[in-house]
């Protein structure tokens, strides 16, 4: 066993890899080499760290510096100065804008994004390395799947679920643990476990991230609601858009089968198990249940009817369950802590933690976890540290293209399954995407509704022929081409669509749509009526003008692309509007600041 | 993976390994590492104390450096931090001062009193 007196963990998520990490950690690895010091510093790859926005986060321990946005330039510089004289380098340690500015936060556990999350379902994220079994033995792994088997009975396991109140985290918030016993009572020679680490809501990615961070944590889970109903093969359908997360994943069920964690006579029992990864092509609608049951199967993605429940009749046509990544990556801790330590974070109906994945238009773009019931206002100002260039906050969608939006009226809601739900917006999977006063809600629902468009699978006619509809809609009142009855009929049409799609994805598609007319209504008024976009995107709708005071520079002029702006020196400029493409690069060339979008 | 058991005691040795990244108390060794304290030969005693921990396997200790201390004449010199005790400055080590360091006060809990600055001053 090798002692090392320091460990420089280098973030190894999707996120940090794209901008730069494995490099960083290749000069780590290559700088203390240099220096002698390998065998006194180890350098870890972990996986996400949660503060994408500042990455490539690498992360030096014992003292739990937090270097941010490190360049390889840097790395010289903290191997001399902090991994061999100890001095921390603090001008390149994350800065904290909410914490006093004078106070320089050398430790990660100080910072204000970190400091008000719980971390449970991404408890190793970060802190292990995802590709060595031993790291997650060492902080508890395996310890439930080996308590469980040895000490429970299947149904004291599912018990303990249904104590615990965990609520699906994939969108639907069904309990998990009535899941578990509708599956264990079903009659089966054959029953089977899934993962559903289909992740398919733009800007959402906190399955990827466990995957990459700690699976680990999928397999033991997996192998325990196998246990818990009695089956002893499971699924995990990921698509292959993630391929870090596949590779790890692959790693880790290699390692858990050469320990004989997965296999068989597992902890000395006749329990069974073993697990295979199915790719999935990254169709949105494979995150439905029975969709992703038929691709499992080798069948085309589309949902069923349900009845029959998985439960029921899943894959290949026999009892199966099927989980959400961040709701496996929960179970071992319920299992080894106890329903009541889950109970004591959230709220009475939806108890623990959720994870959110912070995007759009917030300054701390990245993965947060914290207790159910904290509101809007400090997961987006404290935690998410608030709109960029001190614009205004109008609005936060929940939910992804499922979900729906909430305003500034709703940011002291706390959040839960059913306190969304009730405001018309949703769980969903966990995606935040934050808009400030600058985006259109009617373009931004219709951006949604082009996304759903695009991924319904066309089997029935509601969500095919309906939200297509809705989308020219859409598009007529961004153009400037709408009238207030289109309003209306995008009412009735949204309201058809829900009650008669098949599955989840028709039935929520139209939820963008409704909660901006419910709350942006004004917004969607000026777009027919005034035809104006009172947030200034929607092109068709705006021009670019000179107002009074222009100098006659010609700067503007000089930029134009398509030779628009017209004028002699030192007289007034002017714009044609029929050639003018609306582009904005005269804007920020006029030195007297008059070209204005209206 | 047969036992329970078994699981646990591989748990107990992959934390050692791991142990630096927990939340944890326990004892801090720090070694002057300026210019000073490298000149005087601060990386061999720093060398000796992370073999010295190893080798006996302990936990929750950790060894790290820090700058100048402030008294260069007296290096190699390195501070024990130990829960609930006064720090003490260890002063004009060698590589075997440092070994009886491990031994006597953070395995033993008996400051060595005579290698103290106390003690050189």
């Amino acid at each position: 066993m090798d002692f090392y007196r320091s460990h420089v963990l280098v973030c190894g998520g999707t996120g940090c890899v794209s901008s730069g990490s494995l490099t960083i950690e290749e000069m780590f690895n290559a700088a203390l080499k240099e220096r002698g010091l390998e065998k006194e510093v180890k350098v870890v790859r972990t996986g996400c760290f949660g503060l994408c926005e500042a990455g490539p986060i690498c992360i030096v321990y014992p003292e739990g510096s937090f270097y941010s946005r490190v360049e390889q330039k840097d790395v010289e510089r903290i191997c001399d100065e902090h991994l061999l004289k100890g001095r921390i380098v603090t001008d390149l340690l994350y800065i904290d804008k909410l914490a006093n500015v004078t106070d320089i936060q050398t430790s990660i556990n100080d910072v204000t994004f970190y400091k008000k999350q719980k971390r449970v379902a991404l408890k190793n994220c970060g802190v292990i390395n995802p590709e060595i079994i031993e790291e997650y033995i060492a902080f508890d792994g395996y310890q439930a799947l080996g308590k469980a088997l040895t000490q429970m009975t299947p149904q004291q396991v599912i018990d303990e679920m249904k104590k615990s109140g965990l609520r699906g985290r994939g969108g639907g918030g069904f309990p998990t643990g009535l899941k578990w016993e509708f599956a264990a009572k079903s009659h089966g020679d054959v029953k089977y476990v899934a993962c559903n680490a289909d992740e398919g809501d733009p800007g959402a990615f906190m399955d990827r991230s466990v995957l990459e961070g700690d699976p680990h944590a999928i397999i033991e889970a997996m192998a325990l609601a196998a246990y818990a109903i009695g089956a002893e093969k499971g699924y995990v359908y990921i698509r292959a858009e993630y391929p870090i997360a596949v590779k790890r994943l692959g790693i880790a069920i290699a390692q858990a089968n050469a320990m004989g964690l997965l296999g068989k006579n597992i902890f000395g029992t006749d329990f069974n198990f073993e697990m295979e990864i199915r790719l999935g092509a990254g169709a949105f609608v494979c995150g439905e249940e029975t969709a992703l049951i038929a691709s499992i199967e080798g069948e085309r993605g589309m949902p069923r009817p349900k009845p029959p429940f998985p439960a029921q009749k899943g894959i290949f046509g026999k009892p199966t369950i099927i989980n959400n990544v961040e709701t496996y990556a929960v179970v071992p801790q319920i299992i080894l802590k106890g329903a009541d330590w889950f109970t004591s974070f959230g709220t009475e109906k939806s108890p623990g933690t959720k994870v959110f994945a912070l995007g759009g238009k917030i300054n701390n773009t990245g993965l947060v976890e914290i207790p159910m019931g904290t509101s809007l206002r400090e997961v987006i100002f404290d935690i998410g540290g608030g709109i960029p260039n001190g614009r205004k906050f109008k609005a936060v969608q929940t939910g992804g293209p499922s979900g729906g939006c909430l305003t500034s009226d709703h940011l002291d809601t706390p959040i839960d399954f059913d306190t969304l739900t009730a405001l018309g917006s949703m769980m969903g999977s966990g995606g935040m995407i934050v808009v400030d006063d600058t985006n259109c809600m009617v373009d931004f629902a219709r951006f949604f509704l082009d996304f759903t468009v695009d991924e319904s699978c066309g089997k029935c006619v509601p969500c095919r022929e309906g939200t297509k509809r809705m989308l020219e809609i859409l598009e007529k009142i961004t153009s400037g081409n709408g009238s207030l009855e289109d309003l209306d009929k995008l009412e009735d049409l949204a309201y058809s669509i829900k009650d008669s799609s098949l599955c989840g994805l028709g039935q929520t598609a139209p939820n963008p749509v409704l909660s901006t007319l419910k709350y942006f209504r004004d917004e969607y008024i000026a777009h027919v009526t005034d035809k104006k976009c009172p947030a200034g995107q929607c092109q068709d709708l705006l021009s670019i003008v000179i107002v009074d005071g222009c100098i006659g520079c010609t700067a503007c002029a000089r930029v134009c692309p398509v030779n628009a702006i017209t004028g002699a020196v030192k007289q007034n400029h002017v714009i044609d509007q029929t050639k003018c493409i609306k582009c904005g690069a005269c804007i920020p060339k006029c030195p007297k600041k008059v070209i204005v979008k209206q | 993976m047969k036992t329970l058991a078994e699981l646990t005691q591989l748990r107990d040795e992959a934390l050692k390994k791991v142990d630096l990244r927990k939340d944890r108390k326990g004892t801090r060794i720090v070694v002057g590492m300026a210019t000073c304290g490298i000149a005087a030969g601060a990386r061999p005693i720093l060398a000796a104390l992370m073999d010295e921990v190893q080798k006996r396997g302990l936990k929750d200790v950790e060894i790290t450096q820090t700058g100048c201390i402030g008294v260069c004449r007296l290096e190699p010199l390195v501070e024990v931090y130990k829960e609930g005790e006064d720090k003490v400055t260890y002063v004009e080590l060698t590589e075997e001062k440092a070994r009886r360091i491990i031994a006597e006060h953070i395995v033993n809990g008996n400051i060595v009193t005579q290698f103290t600055i106390g003690a050189a001053e």
